[in-house]
């Protein structure tokens, strides 16, 4: 990596966390008076407490694991549903016409007007969470599979037409193609979109094995602001890891034909 | 009337009207023998690629009739329309593929076309890294594949600058003299025209019908400098008389 390559890309984010840090520790040791200072502990009591402390760590680190799998299983879920559903939309009008105000409507709602709801009826369990985490992450999966399967152009539709190609012909030499990039930027939202939902979700269900979200709860009931922000970072950084594992996937199938993956800039 | 048997199409007093009203063509009478070259000019929006669209079925006559000899048919789009994940080979394979011809027989077609178009370089690179000639290079390679017999081309080199366009107009010459296919040609550019066809038929503004026609007698292998020949400017100027709606009496030459 070339010096240059390090200063435009690497040192402004890198300096940005440094004024971030440094605003941090202002408000923590400078502004806030000594019994006042459990509002915002300066960082490295967050990395102490949260991270180094062994027990605390365990704990979070089991945490994140539920949430993880909480959020991978509803990811998968939504992603399968909502390519199947984008894709009957995109075979047939009435179709699209029946199902598409209700996937606006889901997207919409309010997910958290319907968890109390969603728990009654299926427990507040594992299952409970996984279901909201997939009615949050199933939006994007639809939309941006419907949208990509309409991207194909007409000529190209055209030229499969000339040789009498079948629905599923279609679908497999052009369509599904011709819709990997909106599809997977649709992915890729509801990849972070179902980290959210399963914290979420689990701040609400407070039975069984806690996730990040009954740890943020108990922090919080505690003023355990050094772990609540370590659960909050965890959490983030489980967003980051789906938006990432996501792009890598964008740039792996469609990097090489696809004019903008999700890291190209216009330039 | 049946038509003769050397006659590939036959259009006859043809009319298709869209669904909000508007008249693409009418009236239009047509007829291509079998190794003509054919092709059709007029002013954008007249219905040219229209015409096309019908012969290959893409769209139906809403009156009169569409006859095509049983054959091969190919169908160039003004778009290379290549998918841009596709290597050039498979981009090429496509229509084959479609048409069920197995892999390997497949494989060797592409190469021979592909060496026909001057590509043979290229077999491993997306559309994206090729030029714009290259890429309607490949487009026609798809269709060459399928060795057609009646090649509808949709004013292919409408898109290239002058340099590009020429030099496809020679090598498509050169394919026309080598093969053993008839050809129908839309375009815009009268010299385009002169250069490439047996006949030239020229559309009226829309509702489009034919409003004349100049055979153009040279033979074939045609060769560049046959651009600058005082006969093939007499020619192109009958056929642009004939677009701004005279009886072909221009009394100047363009340059073409």
């Amino acid at each position: 990596m070339s010096l240059a390559v390090v200063r435009t890309r690497w040192l402004p984010p890198a300096l940005a966390f440094a004024v971030f840090l440094g605003l941090w520790y202002l408000v923590s040791e400078v502004l806030l008076d000594d019994d006042r200072r459990f509002l915002l502990p300066p960082p490295h009591a967050v990395v102490e407490v949260a991270f180094l402390d062994p027990v605390n760590r365990a704990a979070l680190l089991r945490g994140l694991a539920l949430s993880a799998a909480v959020a991978f299983t509803g990811f998968l879920i939504a992603a399968v549903i909502g390519v199947a559903i984008g894709t009957a939309m995109s075979q047939a009008r009435w179709v699209e016409r029946s199902l598409y105000p209700y996937a606006v409507l889901l997207q919409c709602v309010p997910i958290l007007a319907l968890v109390p709801v969603i728990g009654f009826w299926f427990d507040f369990g594992l299952t409970s969470r996984v279901i909201v985490t997939v009615l949050i992450a199933l939006f994007p999966v639809i939309s941006g599979t419907l949208f990509g399967l309409r991207s194909a152009d007409r000529a190209q539709h055209d030229l499969l037409s000339l040789h009498r190609a079948s629905r599923v012909t279609r679908l497999v030499k052009l369509q599904f193609p011709s819709a990997l990039p909106a599809l997977l930027t649709g992915l890729q939202v509801a990849a972070t979109l179902a980290v959210v939902g399963a914290v979420v979700g689990d701040l609400f269900f407070k039975q069984g094995t806690p996730g990040i979200g009954v740890l943020i709860d108990l922090y919080r009931a505690r003023l355990q602001t050094e772990q609540l922000l370590g659960a909050a970072l965890l959490a983030c950084l489980l967003g980051v890891a789906a938006f990432s594992v996501l792009g890598l996937l964008i740039r792996a199938t469609t990097g090489g034909w696809h004019g903008t993956t999700a890291y190209d800039r216009p330039r | 009337m049946p038509a003769p048997a050397d006659v590939m199409l036959d259009v006859a007093g043809v009319e298709r009207t869209f669904s909000d009203g508007t008249a693409a063509v009418r009236e239009l009478d047509l007829r291509v023998r079998r190794g003509e070259f054919v092709s059709v000019v007029g002013p954008s929006g007249c219905g040219k690629s229209t015409l096309l669209r019908l012969v290959s079925g893409l769209e139906p006559a809403t009156a009169g009739t569409v006859d095509v000899a049983p054959c091969r048919l190919g169908h160039v789009f003004q778009d290379p329309t290549l998918l841009p994940w596709r290597t050039v080979t498979r981009n090429v394979e496509l229509l084959a593929e479609l048409e069920g011809i197995p892999r390997a027989e497949r494989r060797q077609r592409v190469e021979r076309v592909l060496d026909l178009v001057g590509l043979t370089g290229f077999a491993r690179a997306r559309p994206a890294a090729l030029s714009g000639g290259m890429r309607m290079r490949a487009s026609l390679a798809r269709s060459l594949v399928l060795e057609p017999e009646l090649f509808l081309l949709d004013e292919p080199f409408g898109a290239l600058d002058e340099l590009t366009r020429e030099r496809m107009n020679d090598e498509l010459v050169a394919l026309f003299a080598g093969g053993a296919f008839t050809v129908l040609f839309v375009t815009h550019s009268v010299a385009e025209a002169v250069f490439l066809s047996s006949r030239v038929v020229v559309m009226s503004p829309r509702p489009g019908r034919i409003v004349g026609e100049v055979a153009v007698p040279f033979p074939y292998p045609r060769p560049t400098h046959l651009r600058f020949a005082p006969e093939f400017g007499r020619l192109a100027a009958q056929v642009s008389g004939l677009l701004r709606g005279g009886g072909g009496q221009a009394g100047w030459v363009i340059s073409a």
